[in-house]
């Protein structure tokens, strides 16, 4: 994968963990809403960059969270265990 | 239901071929304070849980950790993968070389094989949660352990970013108790 693609999935890795610490703190502060308007903030940026990076390389998601125009791409190499970063 | 992402949560980059380091950080794959164990205690006890928020957080911590054991299974992957059958013997891995060649498999760092005695469920939340707790401290102590024996600075990142997520983790589980104790309580006197 070029550069920009790996820049895009990092950057698509930091939005998710945002978004993972988000979710986790507010199962237990549900009624906090600025940490809710932050987590909405990170959910719509995250949103937008996984869209960009699969319409470029492809799925992240299987079982149909993520279509496959053209050809069926989810099994395109590299597997996350084989990435080198 | 869960869905798949073809992405690892925290990227890993190891230096070199390692055996001598894969022997010690497959622990936290199969061992008793590893990710295996802490997804399925987490996911298998989250069904007696009795508020909504003690509910959601086992789920949730639950799937992160299946996220962490990918993660630990890359490290080992990478570390094995292009080691030398010599580099092997010298690590002391060959006993798993004879038993699986260099595939994963869940075992702790002396190559016992993962038990479900390592997790428990016990009905009752407020038992559960401290399990969890102590559970998450245990793994921290193991990822100190880990960084202290590691000689690859990439590595040691990756370990690094898996011990801070479970001082998060026991931090959830500490509030989620509080949450239980105040259920408790209110129900006592309804």
């Amino acid at each position: 994968m070029d550069p920009q693609g790996l820049n895009l999935l990092k950057k698509i890795m930091a939005l998710e963990f945002t978004c993972i610490d988000f979710n986790l703190y507010l199962d237990t502060h549900p009624d906090d809403r600025r940490a809710l308007a932050e987590f909405n903030a990170a959910s719509d940026a995250l949103a937008a960059a996984k869209k960009e990076y699969e319409t470029l390389y492809g799925p992240l998601t299987n079982f149909g969270q993520s279509p496959s125009p053209q050809a069926w791409r989810w099994i395109d190499d590299p597997w996350p265990w084989e990435r080198t970063f | 239901m869960w869905i798949y992402e073809k992405k690892l949560q925290y990227p890993v980059r190891v230096s070199r071929p390692n055996p001598r380091l894969a022997k010690v950080v497959i622990t936290q794959y199969g061992g008793p304070d590893g990710e295996l164990a802490a997804s399925l205690r987490y996911l298998t006890q989250r069904y007696t849980m009795p508020i909504p928020q003690a509910k959601a957080v086992l789920t949730d911590i639950g799937t992160e950790e299946l996220a962490h054991m990918e993660i630990v299974a890359t490290l080992v992957y990478n570390l094995i993968k292009d080691a030398p059958l010599e580099e092997i013997k010298r690590a002391g891995l060959e006993g798993y070389y004879a038993d699986h060649d260099r595939a994963l498999y869940f075992v702790n760092a002396e190559g016992a094989p993962w038990t479900a005695a390592y997790i428990q469920s016990k009905g009752d939340p407020v038992t559960d949660l401290h399990e969890n707790m102590a559970a998450e401290q245990k793994a921290r102590s193991t990822y100190e352990y880990l960084i202290q024996l590691s000689d690859d600075p990439d590595v040691s990142d990756t370990l690094k970013f898996l011990r801070e997520r479970e001082v998060v983790h026991f931090q959830r589980f500490g509030e989620t108790l509080n949450l239980v104790h105040e259920y408790l309580e209110r129900k006592k006197y309804y």
